[in-house]
This record gives structure tokens, sequence and C-alpha cells, in this order.
């Protein structure tokens, strides 16, 4: 363990041991009836355990696990240990709502980690702003949204986009992009935001802009189109299983890293894992983290979770991002000294966050994180080689000049 | 939208989105080839048939698995063991489904629907407590990737020629399989008239449960040769069963050829309208002009002339 | 009386349909609180769906696996007035364009698409719920049964319509809404519909109507209207020599069952308060044919108490069992098909059947039981 980590746990150990000591009352921590007692606060995640969905959140369910058990292991918050009621969204919008609607109304919980989709955070959106619930949302998304009731622990398109834009355009000298991704919100509004950065502010070309229905495996058109336009650039949003068709069948159509740049804000290790690194090999991702980020503090969590969830278990940019949830909660209700939402919502501007795998984080006043973007190149063996760090990003959900 | 280039550069695109549409042909094709079997000479509506193509698929991953981890030196060959695995694996799951299950149902096509959609939420939830609910991809033999580059800017992939061949090969045994030996007599003998055959010595109890089981095998065929395109996760079956279903209907139901035929004309309306519309564009048109096609024409390109059904 | 035998041919029909009706009307109101009211409210309005399978499917022979649509394009009417009526300009001013639903601001629309004019009115919202299917399940439905395209090739060319509505919504964001569909609907002519007070009222006026629907359907089925369809079902061709139109009588059970459904979708999208494609596609519209086969397809009491049951089920297991509820699930349907083809009702109508049978079973069993140990006396 790093001097850091030392120190860190040290300090959490101290204070733990004297809110141990002495944790404050219930009838203080709780004036709006949540589900907490003298020595336990209940929270609930909700994610898809099941259906289409599963195969993208296991890894955000097992990070905010994680993070969990961490946080109860050091003294859990303001001396109660956190029980966690799980409820599967069942990749179904509307058993989203009405299992959210259940942790607020009869669980009472104290707060919510989960959701993974746009759709999944749409549906469950006005419930939470109704019951007045905390919701803690993991994936990068395509912005154009900020609530009183939800922490965006992921990046905003623009955070995700620009920078990576411009690093590309700059490294490669690309003058054409072509832009693929899946018929939905988060890659439509991404590739709208791309459009307008190439043609207005790099004055580079759009040679071509194609959504594909999600589930979709046949992209023989698809590449030859590409092939035909020869553009500089691929910039690639595809999600789900379309994923590891697109990629494999671009590997088949001799469209290689060694031949071809391709940038992708989708791809994380997680997917890597079903594409196969031999597939993707030379090409890049625009994430804000990579499991082989060379910190202390990514060091301290990636051993962590190979301890809990086995050696081949992977961490991607959104399973990082679950991570933060319980600890960026855990920070609010601290400083607040209060489990109340309001009080939470109040204590969240400007809340740091040191002990994050990918570094120094800050929650900006609109909910959403200043993070880094990082540029990483993947490698055979399924991990990426990160040769690009931004500065820390502001965030911000409502670019002006981009709608 | 063609001006800008070279009549050599179109040549080359027109030669690769021929082959596009000849390497979504041959994955129709394999999809259809099973049910077209199972669902058109048998009229079980098979609706798990795509977890049949997803046990294909995993089966595929579990020899490839082994083979990494107890005869790495086996790498390169293993692929064409485990499709046959695959055939075998899903052949006799198929067979028991059959015994326990569809035997029963054989007067009410429309219930087996039912009762082989819950089949299919069990063989779903099975994958994912046994492979886990990410997408996982075996481990391809390195003469499986990549193309053959025939000239500058003209590669053909390799997958998609063995998938192709693979494809013919399956159609080829099957029609000889169908049309020229004594089991096929038999099959064609118990779809035309069940009391008939039955009255002249043919077991069609057990002429179902073979007919069955090899519709499954195909279909493990099929799921183990999409894996050089695809991944596989717990639900990925579902992901084909309409496209599958598509194709035996719009081939007409009970005859071989039409499923060809449909798979072809399918395929290559796709590959062309997603080349000339977008993506989802491309897809819905497709979908529509079949089901005006079939509205007009319903009993599908090639209907069966046989009487009695 | 002579109108209530219409209804009720015999007396156990009276007394299931009371019982069922006493249940959703008086029991569930007060046993339940007001979250699990709104969930017993979502899960009927599947059963406008039901309904309408219990005539197309159980009593004239045709199973569509597309109702999924039409209880969508229901559900898309409501929405998009409810979309309009959230959307005024004050509540939008942060958008580009004000005044238009925050999705169409975000997919660079300026202006709002001619069809969404319309769904400024109610009566026409209202109007549109039913006609809107019901034209789409006539044209369809013209289409095929006068070709006489049945059985199975309407099951799997409906699918494929479910399929092309779906895909069809996802591809076409700016207008529809796309995947995420039309969400955070709050009033309805100024009515909040997200209080509980307004939930508790939807949830009656939900009731109503489907007690309603369920009398309709009945009095179709008992009158001789009703006794031509099970004749459809069944002799198709003799109908047809008896100088009967098959087509159209399919074509007007279809379209009935086509607005029952769009009517569950508008007071679904009422009580849930969004609307997306991830209820129109296939899974969906082969659950909803699940519910009604779960229930018993053959009666309209059976196929809601279908609805009820299966849906419970899915939020109680998967609340507990988040691993196991598919192969319940699975194996339920599976059991159902197999052993129970008429569903829960049937199971109830055959009780004196399968006492009988049971009787005899164990009649059987008996001597045999006894007579085992004799017979494996002399091998000793």
């Amino acid at each position: 363990m790093s001097r850091l980590g030392h120190a860190a746990l040290a300090v959490a150990l101290l204070a733990a041991s004297s809110l141990r000591a002495a944790p404050p009352p219930t009838s203080e921590v709780n004036t709006t009836g949540l589900a907490v007692t003298d020595t336990t606060v209940t929270v609930g995640q909700l994610h898809s355990a099941t259906g289409t969905m599963a195969i993208s959140e296991t890894g955000s369910i097992q990070a905010e696990q994680l993070a969990i058990d961490q946080i109860n292991a050091a003294g859990g918050v303001l001396g109660r240990q956190i029980k966690v009621i799980k409820e599967d969204g069942a990749s179904d919008w509307p058993t989203f709502a009405e299992k959210a609607k259940k942790l607020l109304v009869s669980d009472k919980v104290g707060t919510v980690f989960g959701c993974w989709t746009s759709a999944s955070r749409k549906a469950v959106l006005p419930v939470f702003e109704k019951e007045n619930g905390m919701l803690y949302y993991p994936t990068f998304y395509e912005g154009l949204e900020q609530s009183k009731n939800v922490i965006y622990t992921g990046q905003e398109a623009t955070q995700q986009i620009l920078a990576g834009i411009d690093w590309i355009a700059k490294e490669k000298k690309a003058k054409t992009f072509y832009l693929v991704g899946s018929d939905y919100i988060w890659p439509r509004t991404s590739m709208k935001i791309a459009r307008k950065h190439i043609e207005n502010v790099l004055k580079g070309t759009v040679v071509g802009e194609e959504f594909y229905a999600l589930g979709s495996t046949s992209f023989g058109s698809l590449i030859n189109k590409i092939k035909l336009k020869k553009p500089d650039v691929i910039y690639a949003a595809v999600v789900g299983g379309s994923n590891v068709s697109f990629y494999k069948q671009l590997a088949a159509a001799g469209i290689n890293g060694t031949k071809q740049t391709l940038l992708t804000i989708s791809v994380t290790e997680d997917e890597v894992l079903g594409i196969g690194g031999e597939n993707l090999a030379g090409f890049y991702s625009a994430m804000k983290y990579f499991q082989s980020l060379d910190n202390p503090n990514n060091k301290e969590f990636v051993a962590a979770f190979k301890a809990k969830y086995g050696a081949a278990s992977v961490i991607g940019d959104v399973t990082q991002a679950g991570y933060l949830g319980p600890w960026l909660w855990k920070a609010a209700v601290e400083k607040a000294g209060s489990f109340d939402i309001d009080k939470i919502v109040a204590a969240s501007p400007d809340l740091e966050l040191k002990t994050a795998p990918e570094g120094y984080v800050k929650l900006h006043p609109n909910h959403h994180l200043w993070s880094k973007l990082r540029i990483g190149q993947w490698q055979k063996n399924g991990q990426a080689k990160v040769l690009y760090e931004s500065e820390l990003l502001e965030p911000n959900p409502f670019p002006k000049g981009y709608q | 939208m063609f001006s800008e280039y070279t009549t050599e550069e179109l040549q080359n695109i027109f030669m690769m989105q021929g082959f596009s549409g000849l390497s979504l042909f041959s994955v129709l094709l394999l999809m259809g080839l099973g049910l077209a079997l199972i669902f058109g000479q048998m009229g079980v509506i098979n609706m798990a048939h795509g977890e049949f193509m997803a046990l294909g698929a995993y089966t595929v991953y579990f020899c490839s698995t082994l083979t990494e981890q107890y005869a790495p030196a086996f790498g390169p060959y293993y692929f064409i063991c485990a499709i046959g695995i695959a055939f075998l694996v899903c052949a006799l799951v198929g067979a028991l489904v059959e015994f326990l299950m569809i035997r029963h149902l054989y007067h009410r096509p429309l219930d087996t629907l039912l009762a082989t959609w819950g089949l299919s939420l069990i063989m779903q939830q099975t994958y994912r407590s046994l492979f886990g609910a990410r997408e996982v991809t075996p481990t391809l033999p390195e003469w499986l990737m990549g193309s053959f580059n025939l000239k500058e800017g003209l590669d053909i992939p390799i997958n998609g020629v063995f998938v192709l061949c693979l494809a013919l090969l399956v159609t080829f045994v099957m029609i000889l399989f169908m049309y020229k030996s004594k089991f096929g007599l038999r099959l064609r003998a118990t779809v035309q008239n069940r009391k008939m055959s039955s009255a002249v010595g043919i077991n069609t109890g057990k002429v179902d449960r073979v007919a069955f089981s090899l519709g499954c095998g195909i279909a493990g065929i099929a799921g183990a040769a999409f894996t050089t395109i695809g991944s596989t996760g717990p639900d990925s079956g579902s992901r084909y069963i309409v496209d599958a279903f598509l194709v035996v209907v719009f081939g007409g139901a009970a005859n071989m050829l039409g499923c060809v035929a449909s798979a072809f004309g399918i395929a290559q309306a796709q590959s062309i309208l997603e080349f000339f519309l977008e993506g989802t564009k491309g897809k819905v048109a497709t979908l529509l002009v079949i089901v005006v096609a079939l509205m007009l024409r319903p009993q599908g390109l090639f209907p069966s002339k046989v009487r009695g059904h | 009386m002579a109108f209530f035998r219409t209804l009720f041919k015999t007396r156990g029909e009276a007394v299931s349909f009371a019982c069922f009706a006493l249940l959703i009307l008086v029991i569930l109101p007060l046993a339940l609180p007001v979250f699990r009211l709104n969930l017993v409210g979502k899960y009927l309005s599947y059963g406008f769906v039901g309904i309408g399978l219990v005539l197309l499917w159980g009593r004239c022979g045709i199973l569509s696996l597309g109702q999924g649509v039409f209880f969508g394009l229901g559900g898309y009417c409501m929405a998009m007035f409810l979309k309009l009526e959230a959307s005024d300009p004050v509540t939008t001013a942060i958008q580009s364009t004000p005044g238009i639903p925050d999705f169409m601001d975000w997919n660079q629309l300026t202006a709002l698409p001619k069809f969404w004019e319309p769904f400024h009115s109610f009566p026409f919202t209202v109007l549109a719920i039913f006609v809107v299917p019901g034209l789409v399940a006539f044209l369809i439905g013209w289409a095929m049964f006068r070709r006489r395209v049945g059985g199975v090739y309407f099951a799997i060319i409906t699918q494929a319509i479910a399929l092309i509505l779906s895909l069809g919504i996802d591809g076409n964001q700016g207008y529809t809404g796309g995947r995420n569909g039309i969400t955070d609907l709050r009033t309805l002519m100024g009515w909040d519909i997200r209080s509980e007070h307004a939930q508790q009222v939807l949830y009656f006026i939900c009731v109503l109507l489907l007690l309603g629907s369920a009398l309709f359907a009945k009095y179709i089925i008992n009158t001789r209207f009703g006794r031509v369809l099970m004749a459809v079902r069944d002799q198709e061709e003799r109908v047809r020599f008896s100088g009967y139109d098959v087509a159209m009588i399919r074509t007007f059970t279809f379209t009935v069952a086509a607005m029952l459904a769009g009517l569950g979708g508008a007071l679904f999208v009422l009580q849930v308060g969004f609307m997306s494609p991830s209820l129109i596609g296939i899974v969906p519209s082969i659950e909803l044919v699940i519910f009604a086969a779960v229930g018993g397809r053959l009666s309209v009491v059976g196929a809601m108490v279908g609805c009820l049951l299966v849906n419970f089920s899915k939020s109680a297991f998967s609340e507990a069992y988040p691993d196991l509820w598919l192969y319940l699930m699975g194996g339920t349907f599976i059991a159902v098909v197999m052993f129970f083809p008429d569903g829960l009702a049937g199971l109830f109508t055959k009780w004196g059947t399968i006492k009988n049978r049971a009787a005899a079973l164990l009649a059987r069993f008996r001597p045999a039981s006894a007579t085992t140990p004799n017979a494996s006396q002399p091998a000793k």
C-alpha cells in the first residue's frame, strides 16, 4: 500500500473511531423520515441484473458494492453501517420507474446508486424529482440535463468529445471524419456536438454520419462506404452487442490500427473483453479513466477490485465512475452532518474527492464532475496505453454553440 | 454520389458490396435452415431457436477456453471440431426438449410458440448463471482472421468466406438428406400425411424427434459460425429470431429452396438499402418490403404445392 | 334481465365477474398503499389488451403478436398530448426553441412537426386513442384476412410489424423521442397526474373503464356474433360457405381488439407518466399474449386476472430473487401451455373434471400399490 493510501486510511480510521465513539443521534441527522436508524442507513441500488443491459451494468453494480463495503469497513457514514437494497431494473424502463418509486416511497432509502442508459435515467428522473430522492448516476452521457436530485459521476458529452477530437486532429493532422453510432440519444447528441466542433472550430469535414439500430450485427455496407470515403478518422459510438460485430467486421475487412485512425467514445475495458484486444489494437478511446492509469489511488482500487471479483475481472470507465458514487455521497453526508436530501444537495457543490482512482475530482454546482480526459491506445492484451491527458475540464451540460 | 470516384474504386466497392450481401446471405441462410426444418416442415414455432444458436456459440466458447488451458497446440484446428461439437450438443438438447415438451404439442402449433418462449427465458437465464451476463467471444484461430487482399483496395474477409462455404455446405447436405435419403422420404411423408405415414409403418414419433433435433443441431452450427462475426451474450439469441422467421416465412415455409432464395433476396435488399440509405432506415425499409410482399403474396415466394396441410 | 343473461350465461360467470370487480374496486384500494395501487393500475391497463386477445385469439382463433403496436399507438397519442402540455414556453425557457418538447430541441428541430399540432386538443386526442390503432388494425387486417392469411403467418407478420414500429420510433428521434420515449409527463389539463390523489382517481377511472370493456366483450361473445366468431375459429370453411364474410368478421374483431389495446395504452401513460418504444416491440407484445394465456384465453375475467397475477409475481419475485425469476417465469409458461391450455380460468371451470379424474387416478393407484408387495412375493 502506498504512503498516500496509508495516510488516507489512517485519516478515515481516525474519523471513524471518533465518530464511533459518539454517532450523532438519529433525530438530528434524519429529519425527513428516511430509513436511518442509530446503527444503520439504508441505500438503494438500481441496475439491470437481467436483460440486454446486464452486460454493461454488472461492472457498476460490483464497483458500487466494493465502495460500500470499504466504507462500512472503515466505520460507515456518520457512525452508521450502510445496508443495500438491490433492485433489478431488468433492462426495462417502466420497471426502472417502478423500482425507483418503490425504493423511495416504500423503503425510504437515503440515496440510490444506479441506472446506466439514458432511457432508464429519463424514466426515473421524474420520480426522483417528485419524491425528492437522490440518484448517483455513473455513465458518461449526452448532457442536456441538470437536476437537483441527480449527481452525474460520469462525463457529460463535451468533456468527453471536444478534447479528444482536438487531440486526434492535431496528432494525426485529420481533416475528414466519418461518424458512426448506435441509434439513440447519446450517440446522436454526441455526434451532433462532434460535427459542430469539427466543422466550426477545426474547419474539417464530416464525410458521413450513420446510426445503426441497437443490436445490429451486420456492418458490411457501412464498412464499404467507409472504404469508399477514406476518412482520416472514424469516430465511433457504437454500443452493446453491435460493438463486437462492428470491430470484428472492421478487422476482417482489413481496417485495423496500422492502416486507419479510429477514435471511439464507447469502448472501455469491459467492451474489449467481448471484442477481443486483437481486433482493436491500435485504435483509440477517449475516456476519463483507464484501468492502466498509473497512480497510487488507482493501483489500490484495481487491487481491491481484483481481490473481490477475481484476477480476471476488468475495470472500465463507468465502473470507476460507479465506484465514486458512494464515496461522493459519504463526503456530502459528512459535510452536511445529515442524511436529509436537501442538506446533502446544499453540501454537494465544490465537494472534492482526492482518493478517486481517476485522480482528483471536484463536484461542480451543476452536479457534474470536473474531470480530465484521457486518450488511450488499445493493446493486444486488452489494456490501453494512455497517450494523452487533458487539463481538469469543466462540465458544461448545456454547451453554447453546440446545440 | 459516385461522380467523384474513379471507375476502379467503384468497381472495388461494388465487388465488396456484393460480397457483403453474400455474407449476410450466408448468415440469414444458416439462421433460416434449421428453422425451415422445425417450423417449415414440422409446424413448430420454435421461439427458442435463437437460444439454440446461442448454445452453439457458447459451446465454441467453452471449447476455446478448454483448448487454451489444456491443449494450446491444438489452437489452430479446434474451431472445426468445435463446430461439430456444437452441432452434437444442440441436437442432444433438442432431442431432450422434443421428448419432454414439443411432442405433446404437435397438434397445437400456436401453443408451441408460448411454451418455447418460456423455454427461451429459461435457457437465457441458464447462460447468465453459467457464463455471466457479459458478452463473450472465443479466441479464433489465426487463419480465420484478416482478409484476402486481392488487389489494392479490394479486401474480401476470410471469416465471411468461411461462413459462406459453411452455409452452402450445410444447405447442400440438408437438401441431399431431405430429397435423397430414406429418412428424408419418411419425413416428407409424415409432414404431408401423418396418419397415412403411420399406417404404412413409419415411426412418426421417431421421425419427429430426429427432425427436431437435426433442426436444433443446425442452429448450433449457425451459432458456432456467428462467433466469427459477432459476440455471444445470454440474449444474443433474441437478436436473430425475427430475421430467422422472416426468412422462412418469406421463402414459403415448407420449401428448402425457397428458404435459400428468400435469404438471398432479403440479404441483397438489406445490403443495398443500407448502402444507399442510412443504417436504421435501411433495416426498416427492408422489413417493410418483406411485410408488404407477404401481404400481397401470403404464402411466400415459393408456396408449397402440397395439399392436405 | 334478458340483457343480464346476454352478459352472463351461467351463474358462475356472474359470480366470478362480481368477485373480480369487488377485488379491484374495493379490496385492493382498501388494502394497498397508493404506490402499490398505482402498480395494480398499471397491470390493469394491460388487462385491456387481454380482453382484446380473448376476443381475437380465444374466440376468433387469430393470434396476434403485435398487440404492443396498438397499445403503443394509443399510449403515444396520450403521451403526445401530455408532452405538449408539459412543454409550455415558460418551463422550457432554457431551450433554443422554447415551447416545443425537450427532445425535439435536442434534435435541432425548431418548430413543432405538423402531425403533432392536433394533439393540442384533448377531444382530438381522445378520439385518436381509438381511431389511430383502430385504423391501423383495420388496414392490416383487411389486407391480410382478405387473402386468407391466418394462423402462424399472421402471428409472424404482426411480430414483424411490431419490430418495424419500434425501429421506426427509434430511428426518428426528433419526432418521436426515440429510444428514451416521451418522458416527464406532468399534468392533464392543469391537473397534476403525479400526486397521490390523482393516482387514486386514475386508478378508479382505469378500473371502471376496464370493467366496462369486459362487459362489452362479454356482450359480444354471448350474442349471435360471438357464436359466429367461434364458428370462424373452428370451421372457417363452413362459415364461408354459409355466406358470411369471414374476412370482414376477422377484420372487425382485430379492429376492436386494437382499439381496446389503444385505450389500455392511454391509461398506462396516464398512470406511469411516460411512453417508450420498449413497450411496443417484440418482447412486450409476446408478454401481453402470455398474460392472457396464463389467465385463460377463453375467459374475459381470466385474462384480466392473468395480467394481474403474472405482473404481481414478476414484481414480487424480481424483488425477492432477481436471479431466479426468469426460471420461474419460463417454467410457468411451459406448465400453463402443457397442462392448462385454457389457463387458470380453464382450471377453474374444469375443477369438477379434475376432481373426478384425480379420484379415478387414486382409485387406480390404490389397488396397484396394494398389489405391489404381492407381486414381488413370488420373486422371493
